[in-house]
């Protein structure tokens, strides 16, 4: 990577920390979450522009806060003319200003947004993206591609939520001991979307930083809630795919599936760790989606160990999550590990039902799986089809290189 | 924050219910709400809506029903009003009232007059 390069990655991911810490610190204060985000969008938008060539600021909270107060109390003017609004802008200046003057003593309150975002009054299937959003600065094209919604229905969505965030009075704040189990749930689930992003696209500038971040908020969930197996089990399964991404690609970059990574490059620091988290979850109380996912991994770590992957328990664990979730990405899993147990043609019996949602169609390893399968079960000319609609559908160069090599590599008609 | 709390209930569920009991529980939800709720504690029951009347007026021409707004298994039934920091304390209240176990309480935040002029 040139030093240009890096240092742009290193502003932007500076630049999202601050920002997601800032929009919770001023909608905590505010409870207006598209005004706090609207308030940074600039600054953080100047941040991205300027910083790669000036250099990142000693104080980079301070920089954003100092471009973001303005607006804010700009947008704060306009909206209350009368002198409630006036003392609410004080303060809030007051504030900013204090905690822009201690620097790194800026609170955190990402946890308590994200509660905000999971609350029982927000729509379920909004919670997961309206924390990406507000603590990470996606935007709602990232997290449509994401959550398999079109974009212009997710960015609709989004500016509704935080409108009812704001007009229902739904509080910013971690909830008591005894609701917090339920509430959870959606912010482990965010969190992994997070995660899956960074995971998914390498290829990205700014993605990886993503991952780091969504480890960051799982080790900050761990910390805070010992006693919840799944969010063990939730970071556990992000470890254990950090420790095999250097062996995800070659030097140069090119793609390499599962089972043919080189098991010497997968990192034994994090797969001890993520070993060790699944094992005081399962200990802890009953097994959720996060734990079942980990032990899958933790059954595919274990060829790193045995020489040969234990594939018939891959398959048991699946069954397992396939009941739970009902997700048609975990049958198609199953019927990825299928294929290793009883053969290709059963593992097409399985994607078979799958053809039918409409989710799947646009979803590239829905595409891919379907071309491996057809290839190994002789089909070539279906073969093709599939892998050509994978690539078409990818925006990962490695993966379509990855794609075309398959495809070159099949036999012809 | 402020809400209106509107209880709805099914009638026929709490004709059903043990009387006695029911008041009980109101008057200690009346006395709560006025000791330990804060702000404005006011509100009041509504008769049953067999005593409703309806009025829409369209085109100039006033349309007079006998009975509620609608026919649905739960009636509006009378109403409070809450002054609490967020919503979650205005769930608490509507939990607290016996009225969510006879149909439901909604819980409306009351439109802030200052807030309006945006």
């Amino acid at each position: 990577m040139t030093a240009a390069g890096e240092a742009s990655q290193v502003a932007a991911r500076v630049a999202r920390d601050s920002y997601g810490r800032l929009v919770a610190f001023l909608a905590a204060r505010t409870r207006d979450v598209a005004g706090a985000e609207d308030a940074l969008s600039e600054a953080f938008a100047a941040a991205l522009r300027m910083w790669p060539a000036d250099g990142v600021p000693d104080n980079p909270d301070a920089w954003l806060l100092t471009v973001a107060r303005r607006r804010q109390t700009d947008s704060i003017r306009r909206r209350q003319t009368r002198t409630a609004g006036e003392a609410h802008v004080k303060l809030i200046a007051d504030e900013i200003e204090a905690a822009a003057e201690e620097g790194e003593a800026i609170p955190d309150r990402r946890l308590a947004l994200m509660f905000a975002c999971a609350h029982p009054a927000i729509e379920r299937g909004l919670r997961a993206p309206l924390i990406l959003q507000t603590i990470l600065g996606m935007t709602a094209e990232d997290i449509a591609a994401a959550f398999l919604i079109p974009p212009a229905t997710m960015g609709q969505r989004l500016v509704r939520a935080k409108a009812r965030i704001h007009d229902a009075g739904i509080p910013f704040r971690v909830p008591e001991t005894e609701e917090l189990a339920g509430r959870l749930d959606a912010v482990l689930d965010a969190i992994y979307a997070a995660y899956s992003k960074g995971w998914n696209e390498v290829g990205e500038t700014g993605i990886p930083e993503i991952a780091d971040e969504a480890i960051w908020l799982a080790r900050l969930v761990v910390s805070l809630l010992p006693e919840a197996p799944e969010a063990k089990g939730m970071l556990a399964l992000m470890l254990y795919a950090e420790a095999r991404r250097p062996a995800r690609r070659t030097p140069d970059g090119a793609y390499v599936p599962l089972e043919e990574q080189d098991t010497s490059l997968w990192d034994d620091s994090q797969i001890v760790v993520a070993e060790q988290l699944l094992r005081d979850a399962s200990r802890d109380g009953p097994s959720g989606r996060y734990q079942l996912e980990a032990a899958i991994q933790s059954a595919h770590t274990a060829r790193r160990l045995a020489g040969v992957a234990n594939w018939p328990v891959v398959v048991q664990l699946y069954d397992h999550l396939v009941a739970l979730t009902h997700s048609p990405v975990v049958a198609l899993n199953r019927a990825v590990a299928l294929a290793e147990v009883e053969g290709p043609a059963a593992a097409l019996a399985a994607v078979a039902p799958l053809a039918t949602d409409k989710r799947m169609l646009g979803y590239q390893p829905y595409w891919a799986a379907r071309g491996h399968l057809l290839a190994r079960a002789g089909q070539p000319a279906d073969a093709a089809e599939a892998l050509t609609v994978a690539m078409g559908l990818t925006t990962d160069e490695a993966v379509r290189t990855y794609l075309a090599q398959q495809l070159a590599a099949l036999p012809r008609a | 924050m402020r809400y209106m709390m509107l209880i709805h209930h099914d009638e026929a569920a709490l004709a059903a219910a043990p009387q006695k009991e029911l008041w009980a529980d109101y008057a200690a939800f009346n006395e709560a709400l006025s000791k330990a709720g804060s702000g404005m504690v006011s509100g009041e029951r509504l008769q049953p809506s067999s005593a409703a009347t309806t009025v829409r007026q369209d085109g100039g021409k006033a349309e007079i029903l006998d009975g509620p707004y609608a026919d649905a298994k739960e009636q509006f039934a009378g109403y409070f009003f809450i002054d609490v920091p967020d919503l979650d304390e205005a769930i608490v209240w509507a939990k607290r009232c016996p009225s969510s176990k006879y149909g439901s309480v909604e819980i409306r935040p009351i439109v802030d007059a200052e807030a309006k002029w945006k």
